[in-house]
C-alpha cells in the first residue's frame, strides 16, 4: 500500500529507536503529549511504547471528539432520533457511547428509533434526498479534518433544496484546546498535567496548515511537532521533539510533510468559513467550558440548524460517579487510575467515553495494552 | 435479484402441506438436493448403522445480503454446518436443512440457493437427508431464513477440544484472514465499495482429514467465524487456561483485505471467516501439517502463527510487524467503521 | 483522530467525485475540497472525501530522513570507538 507500508518498516524503526536511545538526556523525563487519539491508537496497534526508552512518556490527550463530546450533547442527539421522528444519521464512532442511564444511539435504535450509520455525509444527503416525507439529521462531530465535509453537505443541501436535511454540529476546534489543557490549573486531588512538548495533530493540519500552532508554543513555550499517522512518524517526530526539548527550542515543526503545509487547505478553510462561525463557548467533557472552541452554522444557513429546526429539551445530564474519563482527557491521570476500568468499564460495558471510543486511553489501554499491568510501574502508557 | 415484476414468488400455500408444497419440493429441493435418503420422503430420514462417537452441530443462517461475491446464504449453511462437525475431528455425512421463507421472495432465487447447497454438499461429500418448509408473512421473515443440523462420526483415539491446549504447542491457520467479511461489508448499503474479494466460504472436512491422517494428536481445531481469529483465539486461551503468542507477520493477509480495512478503520482480526480454521498441535509436528496443508488446495497459504503459552491472565498478545508488543483482544459487539 | 488513508485517483466522476483505489479496494470519494485534480494523483481520504494530495517528493524525503536518522547514529558511534 503505497504511503502506507513505507512508513510501518521494522529495520527503519530499530534504527529510529537507536536513534532515540542515544539522544535522550538519561537524567530527566520527557512527557510528550500525544493530542490526537488517532496517535493514541496507532501507540497502542503497533506497540510504539516497546521502542521507546524508559524515559519518554506518552501521555494521552483530548484529541478524540467523540471522548470530548459532553453528555448533554450525546443526550440531545439521542433525543432526536427517540422523540422527534427523524432519520438520525450517525458516524459509527458515536452509535455505542454512552450517554446518560447508560442509553445510546445504539440503543435507541434498538428500540425502534431510526438510526442509521453513515461513512459519509453524502450517506446522509442522499437518505434525505430519497425520503423526502421525513427529516433527516446529520450528527455532526469531529475536529476541523471532519468539519470541511459537514460544509460540503450543508452547501449541496442548500443548493438542492433538501428542507428535510438538517446539522447538529459538534465541531470543535484543537488550537483551544491545546490551550485549555495547559492553562487548566491544578486542585489539590489533581495536580496540573506536567508536558515537555507535543505531538500535534496530523489530519487536522492538513486543513488548518501548522500556522494555528505557533502561539501555543510561544505563550507556553512547549515544542510541537505535527507527526503522522503511521508508525515511523510517531518515532520521528519523537526525535525531532526529543532534539528541541534538549537544545531549549520551543518551535512548531512540521515532521508530515507529505500532506501538511504552513497554509493548509484553504479551499477546506474557506468553505468552512462560509457555512459556520464561532460559538461564543462550548462545553468539552473534561476540560469544561472553553470560549470560541466550536462551530454552529450561521443564520445564512438557519435552515439546516437542527438546533433551530427542533425543540430539543433541556436536561440534566449526568456524569458516570468516579469515572475518571475528565481527568484522563486532561491527561493527569491514566486508565489505571480509574476505579472503574476493567472492573465495571469495560468494551463491553462502557461508563465513559474514554472506553467506548477505540482512540480513547482506556479503549487503547483496554484492548491492546493491559497485560502490561503486570509488567509497568504504574505507568500508563 | 429481486425487483421483477411477474416472477413467480413463494405463497403462505408453499407452506400449506398441499400440493403446492409438494410441487415445491420436488421441482426445487428433491431436484438439486436428491440422494437415497432424502428420496425415501418419510418424516425421518432412516440411515444406516454407524460405528464410533456421533458428533451434531446445528447453525441458524439470517446473512443478509442472501448473494455475495464467492457464494450465497445456501452455500454458507452446508460450508458452515460441515466445518462445526469437521472441527471437532469427525466426518460429516448427514445434513438436515430447515426453510423459514417469506412470502414474496422470488423462487428463481430459492431455486439458486438450493442448488447452490447441493453443489456444497456434493463437493463436501455430505448428504441433505431430510428437511422441512415453513413459510411466513411478507414481512414476518428476511426473504429466507436456514437451520442445518449435521451429524458426523468421530474416529476413536481423537481428543480435540477448545480446553486441549497445552503451552508450548503451535497455532496455525489454513489462509488468509478476513476475506468473507469483506465481501459482505462491500455490498452493505452506506459502504459499498468495488472490491474483488470474494467470500471464502469452503467446506473443509477434505482438509481436516488430511491433516488428521498426518497428526492424530492435534489437541484444537476451531473456525474463526464471526467475531474472526481474535475471538477464536481469546476463547480457546479461556477454556484451556492458557496464553497465546503471535507474529502479526505470519498472518495471511489479502493485500485487497488489508486496504478495505484501512479504509473503513476495521481491523481484519475481528472479521469473520468462512472457510478457515485454527489448528493447535504439537511443536513437533507443526512443519510436517504445514506441508500437508500447502498440498491442500484449501491450504496453500497455510502459516505458522504463533505460540501457546503459560499466562495467568489467558492474554493473547501479538509482536507487531512493527516490532512491538500488543493484546489482541475480542470486541464486545460488532466491529464498526470508524472516522476516528 | 481523523482516520485517513492515501489513496491514488483513478478515474474521476462528474463535477466533484472521483474514484480512488487502495490495493483494488475502489471507493467513490468526494474530491470537493482539494483542487486540480488529475488521475493518478494520491489524496488522503477521510469520511468519503479527499482532503489533501499527498506529495510524492515529500514523502520521499522523509523516508529519506528516517532511514538515515538510525544510519548515522550508527555512525557516530562507530567514529568514537563504542561498542554496538
Amino acid at each position: 500500500m503505497k504511503y502506507i507500508t513505507e512508513f510501518r518498516q521494522k529495520d527503519v524503526s530499530a534504527n529510529l529507536a537507536r536513534a532515540i536511545a542515544q539522544e535522550v538526556q538519561p537524567d530527566r523525563t520527557y512527557r510528550i503529549m500525544e493530542f490526537c487519539g488517532g496517535h493514541t491508537h496507532a501507540i497502542f496497534r503497533y506497540g510504539v511504547q516497546d521502542l521507546m526508552p524508559a524515559n519518554f512518556e506518552f501521555i494521552h490527550g483530548p484529541g478524540c471528539p467523540v471522548c470530548v463530546l459532553p453528555i448533554r450533547r450525546l443526550d440531545d442527539a439521542i433525543e432526536l432520533a427517540e422523540n422527534h421522528d427523524v432519520i438520525l444519521c450517525s458516524y459509527g464512532d458515536m452509535m455505542r457511547v454512552p450517554g446518560t442511564k447508560q442509553n445510546s444511539l445504539l440503543k435507541a435504535k434498538a428500540r425502534g428509533a431510526d438510526v442509521r450509520m453513515v461513512y459519509s455525509t453524502l450517506d446522509a444527503l442522499k437518505i434525505a434526498a430519497d425520503n423526502p416525507t421525513k427529516q433527516v439529521v446529520f450528527f455532526a462531530i469531529g475536529f476541523e479534518t471532519t468539519t470541511p465535509p459537514t460544509a460540503v453537505a450543508v452547501k449541496k443541501a442548500k443548493e438542492a433544496g433538501l428542507s428535510n436535511f438538517s446539522v447538529f454540529s459538534n465541531h470543535v476546534l484543537t488550537p483551544a484546546a491545546v490551550g485549555a489543557i495547559l492553562d487548566t490549573p491544578g486542585t489539590p486531588d489533581e495536580p496540573p498535567v506536567e508536558l515537555d512538548g507535543f505531538l500535534g495533530p496530523s489530519h487536522v493540519s492538513t486543513i488548518i496548515g501548522t500556522r494555528p500552532y505557533e502561539a501555543a508554543a510561544q505563550t507556553y513555550k512547549k515544542p510541537v511537532v505535527i507527526t503522522g499517522f503511521e508508525p515511523l512518524d510517531v518515532m520521528m517526530a519523537a526525535l525531532m521533539i526529543v532534539r528541541q526539548i534538549n537544545e531549549g527550542r520551543h518551535e512548531v515543526e512540521n515532521q508530515y510533510t507529505r500532506v501538511v503545509t504552513a497554509d493548509g487547505n484553504k479551499k477546506a478553510q474557506a468553505l468552512v468559513a462560509e457555512v459556520f462561525e464561532l460559538r461564543d463557548s462550548f462545553e468539552w467533557r473534561g476540560l469544561g467550558q472553553i470560549p470560541n472552541s466550536a462551530l454552529k452554522l450561521r443564520d445564512s444557513f438557519a435552515d439546516f440548524d437542527a438546533e433551530k429546526r427542533f425543540d430539543i429539551a433541556p436536561k440534566q445530564s449526568r456524569e458516570v460517579k468516579s469515572c475518571e474519563c475528565p481527568a484522563i482527557l486532561r491527561g493527569t491521570k491514566g486508565p489505571l487510575d480509574c476505579k472503574l476500568f476493567g472492573k465495571t468499564c469495560t468494551p463491553e460495558t462502557p461508563y465513559g467515553s474514554c472506553m467506548v471510543s477505540s482512540e480513547g486511553a482506556c479503549a487503547a489501554y483496554y484492548s491492546y495494552g493491559r497485560f502490561r499491568a503486570d509488567q509497568s510501574e504504574g505507568k500508563v502508557a | 435479484m429481486t425487483g421483477k415484476t411477474n416472477k413467480a414468488c413463494i405463497e403462505m400455500a408453499h407452506g400449506g402441506g398441499g400440493r403446492t408444497m409438494d410441487r415445491l419440493i420436488t421441482d426445487i429441493f428433491r431436484k438439486h438436493l436428491d440422494n437415497e435418503y432424502l428420496s425415501q420422503a418419510n418424516d425421518g430420514a432412516l440411515l444406516p448403522k454407524t460405528s464410533g462417537r456421533l458428533v451434531m452441530a446445528t447453525d441458524g443462517h439470517v446473512i443478509s445480503p442472501l448473494f455475495f461475491p464467492g457464494g450465497n446464504i445456501g452455500s454458507l449453511a452446508i460450508h458452515g454446518t460441515v466445518n462445526d462437525v469437521a472441527m471437532m475431528g469427525a466426518t460429516p455425512l448427514y445434513i438436515s436443512a430447515s426453510f423459514i421463507l417469506e412470502e414474496g421472495f422470488p423462487l428463481d432465487d430459492l431455486e439458486e440457493i438450493v442448488r447452490s447447497m447441493g453443489d456444497a454438499a456434493r463437493q463436501a461429500n455430505v448428504s441433505v437427508v431430510t428437511g422441512d418448509t415453513k413459510v411466513v408473512e411478507k414481512g414476518k421473515g428476511d426473504g429466507v431464513f436456514i437451520s442445518t443440523t449435521g451429524v458426523g462420526v468421530i474416529e476413536d483415539g481423537l481428543a480435540i477440544g477448545g480446553d486441549k491446549a497445552v503451552p508450548g504447542q503451535a497455532i496455525l491457520i489454513n489462509g488468509t484472514v478476513g476475506d468473507h467479511g469483506v465481501a459482505i461489508l462491500s455490498k452493505r448499503e452506506n459502504l459499498e465499495f468495488e472490491t474483488e474479494i470474494v467470500s471464502d466460504s469452503a467446506a473443509l472436512n477434505g482438509l481436516v482429514s488430511d491433516m488428521l491422517a498426518a497428526a492424530p494428536s492435534i489437541s484444537v481445531l476451531r473456525d474463526p467465524t464471526r467475531g474472526g481469529l481474535a475471538a477464536t483465539l481469546n476463547e480457546i486461551a479461556g477454556q484451556s487456561g492458557v496464553g497465546m503468542l503471535i507474529e502479526e507477520e505470519k498472518i495471511p493477509l489479502k493485500p485487497a483485505v488489508s486496504g478495505a480495512c484501512e479504509l473503513l478503520g476495521l481491523d481484519p482480526l475481528n472479521i469473520a471467516n468462512e472457510g478457515k480454521l485454527v489448528c493447535i498441535c504439537n511443536a513437533e509436528d507443526a512443519d510436517k501439517l504445514l506441508s500437508v496443508m500447502h498440498a491442500h488446495p484449501l491450504g496453500k497459504e497455510a502459516s505458522i502463527i504463533g505460540k501457546v503459552t503459560q499466562d495467568p491472565n489467558n492474554m493473547v498478545r501479538m509482536t507487531t510487524m512493527f516490532g512491538g508488543t500488543r493484546m489482541i483482544d475480542w470486541l464486545a459487539g460488532e466491529q464498526l467503521p470508524r472516522i476516528c | 483522530m481523523c482516520l485517513a488513508l492515501p489513496a491514488k485517483i483513478v478515474a474521476l466522476e462528474g463535477e466533484d467525485m472521483a474514484v480512488v483505489a487502495l490495493e483494488g479496494v475502489k471507493k467513490s470519494v468526494s474530491i470537493a475540497l482539494i483542487e486540480d485534480t488529475q488521475v493518478g494523483d494520491y489524496v488522503l481520504v477521510h469520511v468519503g472525501y479527499a482532503l489533501h494530495k499527498v506529495s510524492e517528493e515529500e514523502a520521499e524525503r522523509t523516508l529519506a530522513i528516517m532511514a538515515e536518522a538510525g544510519v548515522l547514529t550508527e555512525e557516530v558511534r562507530e567514529s568514537l570507538g563504542e561498542a554496538s
